[in-house]
This record gives C-alpha cells, structure tokens and sequence, in this order.
C-alpha cells in the first residue's frame, strides 16, 4: 500500500473560460491530519471535488489511498463531509445514517449498532428520530459527519466541517478529528477558519488562484522565535546590545518604539527575532546585569493568521 | 445491483411523499368519480332511450370508454414528465447528489436507480387509472374493450418512454428547462399526429409525412394511437368515426421504435450523467 494517502500532481480544472483550479500538487501522508488552507474562491472545492471523483479534472492526475482518483474500492475507504452537507429532509438522522451504510454494502447487523456509536458520538441520540428538516444547521452538520465516518474510513474529507457550528459543535469536531487522528485515520480538512486548523492540523497547504503556494508544518517547532520585551529605560547601548542577540524586528503595533541608534531613556516595548529559546535566558540576564528594568517577556510565535495573509499578499480582495 | 436498489428504494419512498404524486393521485381520483358519475348517467339514458338502436349505445359506451382512457393516458403523460423532473436536476441543485456520488456507487447506479423507482411509480398508476376506467365500464356499461392486454402494455411503453427521457433531460438540463423540452417534444408528436390524421383524411402526403416525422422524433402518441386502435370494435376502427380510430394507424414497428427510443434515452442518461460535474 502506498505511505500517501491523497497525492495530486498538477491537477488543473477549467470550467468554460474560467480556470478554478490551475495547478494543484499535494500529498498527504496516511495518519496525518492535513490542512487545506485558502481563501473563499481559491479552488479548495473544486480541488476536493476532483480527488473525490465528482468533477473530472482538465489535466493532472491524483490518487487517494494508492488508487487512481475515481476508482470505487478506493471510495469505499473513504469518507466525505460536503460543504453545506444536505439531504433528503424527510429523512429521520438515523434513517440517513442507515441509507449510507447500506450504500457501502454494510451489513444490517454491524449498521445498526454503528449508527446508534455514532449518533451517540455526535450527541443526536435525543433527535435521531426527527426528520432532518426539523435539525438547525448544526445538528446537519453533525450528522453530516456521522455519515461520513459510517464506513469506517480511513480517509476522511471535510469541507468546512464547522461551518454554521457554535462553539460547543466546533469542540465536537475538533475531538472528532484527534480521535481520528489518534486511530490512524487520516483527515483532509478543508477551511477558512484559521484557528481551528492551527489546533487541528499537523501539516498545512495554502492554495492561492488555484495553485499550492505553500506548505509548512504545524507540530514543528519555528524555525526562529519572536521574544516580545517590555523594558524601562531604553537607550541606544542598550538597543545596540540587544541586537547582538538577535534581531530587532518591527513590532505588530508599528516599528520598535525606539529605533535603534536613537538615545532615549523612556520605558518602551520591542521585539526581536531570535535563533532560539537558549537566546531567551541570555536576553534576560544582560538586561538584568545592565540595571534595565524588565517588566515583560514572552515569546511570540508567529500565528497561523499572520502567515496566511504573509503568504497570500495583501493583494487578495476579502472573500 | 444492490446499490442500485437501495437507491431506488430511497426514490421510492421520496416518490411516494412527494406533493405532485399527491396530486396527480387526488386528480386521479377526482376524475374516476366523476367518469364514474358521468358513465352512469349516460349509461342509464341510453338504456330508457326506446330509440337508440343497440349498434348506437355500443358506439356510445366504446366512445366513452376510449375517451376515459385517453384522459388516463394525459395524465399518465404528466405524471411521466412531472414526477422524474427533477430526480438528478434537483439533486444536483442541492448539492445532496455529492454525498451520493462519492460513496462506491457507479453513476450509472444513481441513474438507473432512479429511474427504476419512477417507472414503478408511473406504471403503477397508469395501471390503477386504467384499471379504474376499465372497471367502470364493466360495471356501468357492461363493456370491455377488446384487446386491453395489447393495448394497455402500449401505454404502459409510452410511460416508461416519457420517464427515461424526463430522467435523459435532468442529468444535462436544469428542472425547468427539462420539463420545458420534455413537454415540447410530447407536444410535437401529440400535433404531429394531428396533422397525420388530417393529411390522410385529405389525402394530402406532404402533411402525413410530417406526423410520421414527428412520430419518429417522439413516439409516444403514436403508442397511444396504435393502443386506442386496438382497443376498440373492428367496425369503429373501420368508419374511422371517432378521433380515436384514426384514419392512418400506427404500425406495430412503432413499439420497436419506441423500445429503442427508451433504451437510446437511458443511455444518454447514463453516459450525460457519468461525465458530469457534480
């Protein structure tokens, strides 16, 4: 079996002159929990829609769990939360629960006691047998994801899983995805909400224009690390001796209060761009050993959100 | 196979809940009582009516009779329209075909799944309307037609012929749009055969060949044509005295033609459907 459970090379989709997806290339380890970050109308959809098979792509090829995109014994592995998942409403949940498993040629036996763990799971015992017209969008989506883990997938697509979801359903999910995650099973979230996928995800991809623009690693520690400093009496030996420790960098509320090479002798914050954690200890016993008062210091990794608006520009126009 | 049967047992039940089902049945319903009624009342003249000679009231009661199944016939033609609009439009409108299409289905499963559940549903109502004509007349006029097991299957064809091609239309054509076209081909066969029957009676060949043109192009009335024909007494058939005993008949090949029209639609059905982006 193939180590990869989802692999894209250039994957492109035109619909009539309108290109939504002009170069997607992705892998996805098997176990891990992918992120598949963009903004609204960078083609995260209709990338999904053609490793799903629902869309045939213009050019590229792609594989989910070794088989080529579209082969069904590789569906049958797989589970898919649509965006906005909607059906039939005058299903109750737990007839709909059933109507997919049978899909899957479960068998009744194992089905049923199946749909009532996972009903259980998404805590809609108390409305499994209302019709779905009456759930709010939550419980839809809920139930949505109960559907899509009813075969036991080992692949799992989720588009915009907490969407419409309040912050208990967002919990919910979130422990859905790391008890997937804890049995191996391997997640391919797609989302706008950066901060559920910093949580969520091990690896993450941006897409932008329909093309991957870039990947990074969520568990990994950074690269270097950002230390925040609030200190009395700031001059410019003081400014010049910090920088040998690393370096000054603007801070988010502007530039450092006090550029560097400018005496002053005010109380200021800055920030500073380390090689790493070992620096911290260090910056603090020279400040110290200078007299210089120090109020505040505490490292700022860089989050998810600066990274994406770093990566996707300030060109992009709000979605 | 299976899948295919799971999924027609989910259109089933969907059919069956549905409010234009309702309403074709409460029309249905409607219109057998008061054939019924009508029936009755006719019959009843025609029985206290000293001078109506006996070669009249047949006429009378197989005029009927034909114009009762002919009304069946219409709304067995909407029902086969109507009821599978929607079946791929609809879903694919919703965006709830996605969860379907990605399970291990075959598309062509979805399709013929579909398809089976709204054939049930046309030709189980066709029967019950029918049957219903058919049993008025027995019971009211004390007539049967003849040749209703030749007839009936005619129309029967003609039903599963308007679904395939209403189901052909929705993997391609949005709802509106699909009931639009199924509608107008009907409509062009239904004038079609119109002009036919008329180009005959006047001899005119330009006007025949265009009902047999039209004909070709949608078949579906001319099954009614030919099943009408055949359920009637050879001496009406003969006169050519009612718009149901039609100056030119239908040949049997149209029942081959229509057959190979059902099969040429599904797999349209089946091919459009398998291509398209969902």
């Amino acid at each position: 079996m193939s180590e990869l459970a989802v692999e894209a090379h250039g994957l492109r989709k035109r619909f009539g002159r309108k290109l939504a997806v002009s170069d997607l290339s992705l892998s996805v380890k098997q176990g891990e929990v992918f992120g598949f970050l963009g903004p609204n109308g960078a083609g995260k959809t209709t990338s999904l829609k053609m490793l799903l098979g629902l869309l045939e792509p213009t050019a590229g090829r792609a594989s989910l769990l070794g088989a080529p995109i579209g082969d069904r014994r590789a569906r049958a592995r797989v589970g898919f939360l649509p965006e906005h998942f909607r059906f039939q409403d005058w299903l109750t949940g737990r007839e709909l629960l059933r109507f997919h498993g049978r899909l899957f040629g479960i068998p009744e036996r194992i089905l049923a006691s199946r749909t009532e763990t996972l009903l259980e799971r998404v805590r809609l015992m108390d409305a499994a047998d209302r019709k779905l017209r009456e759930y709010s969008k939550g419980m839809l989506q809920r139930v949505g994801l109960a559907q899509a883990l009813v075969n036991e997938p080992e692949l799992v697509f989720l588009d915009e899983p907490t969407s419409g979801l309040d912050p208990l359903g967002r919990r919910l999910v979130r422990d859905v995805i790391h008890e997937l995650r804890a049995r191996g099973v391997t997640v391919f979230l797609n989302s706008h909400l950066l901060g559920e996928v910093e949580v969520t995800c091990d690896r993450v991809t941006f897409i932008k224009e329909g093309r991957t623009v870039h990947e990074m690693a969520m568990g990994a520690a950074p690269a270097a690390t950002e230390v925040e400093l609030r200190v009395g009496s700031l001059d410019a030996d003081t400014l010049a001796g910090l920088a040998r420790l690393g370096e000054l960098v603007p801070s988010e509320r502007g530039v450092a209060d006090l550029p560097a090479g400018r005496a002053a002798a005010t109380a200021g914050s800055l920030r500073m761009r380390v090689a790493d954690e070992q620096s911290l200890p260090e910056i603090a016993r020279w400040l110290v050993g200078r007299g210089v008062p120090l109020y505040e210091m505490r490292t700022a990794r860089q989050s998810l959100e600066a990274r994406f608006l770093e990566v996707m520009g300030d060109d992009q126009a709000p979605g | 196979m299976r899948r295919m049967l799971v999924l027609a047992h989910l259109t089933l039940h969907e059919a069956l809940r549905r409010r234009v089902l309702l309403a074709a049945l409460l029309g249905g319903v409607a219109f057998l009582i008061l054939y019924a009624v009508g029936f009755h009342f006719v019959t009843r003249d025609l029985a206290h009516n000293p001078r109506t000679t006996l070669v009249e009231k047949r006429f009378a009661v197989t005029m009927l009779t034909l114009a009762g199944l002919y009304a069946v016939n219409l709304l067995s033609v909407m029902s086969a329209v109507l009821l599978p609009v929607d079946a791929l439009s609809g879903e694919i409108a919703s965006g709830s075909i996605q969860t379907l299409a990605a399970k291990p289905v075959r598309r062509a499963e979805i399709v013929l799944g579909k398809w089976l559940a709204y054939v049930v549903v046309v030709m189980a109502y066709l029967i019950g309307m029918a049957g219903g004509v058919l049993l008025i007349a027995r019971v009211f006029g004390g007539f049967t037609p003849p040749n209703p097991a030749a007839g009936l299957p005619l129309m029967l064809i003609e039903v599963v012929l308007l679904v395939s091609v209403s189901i052909a239309g929705g993997t391609r054509l949005s709802t509106v749009t699909n009931g639009m076209a199924a509608f107008g081909l009907y409509g062009l066969a239904f004038i079609g055969n119109w002009v036919e029957q008329i180009g005959t009676f006047v001899d005119n060949p330009a006007a025949r060949n265009v009902g047999t043109v039209a004909g070709l192009i949608m078949p579906a009335e001319s099954l009614w044509q030919r099943a009408a024909w055949l359920m009637q007494p050879t001496i009406m058939r003969e006169l050519h005295a009612t718009p149901f005993s039609p100056a030119s008949v239908p040949s049997p090949a149209v029942v081959w033609w229509a057959l190979g029209y059902t099969a040429v639609a599904m797999l349209v059905a089946v091919r459009g459907f398998a291509k398209r982006g969902l």
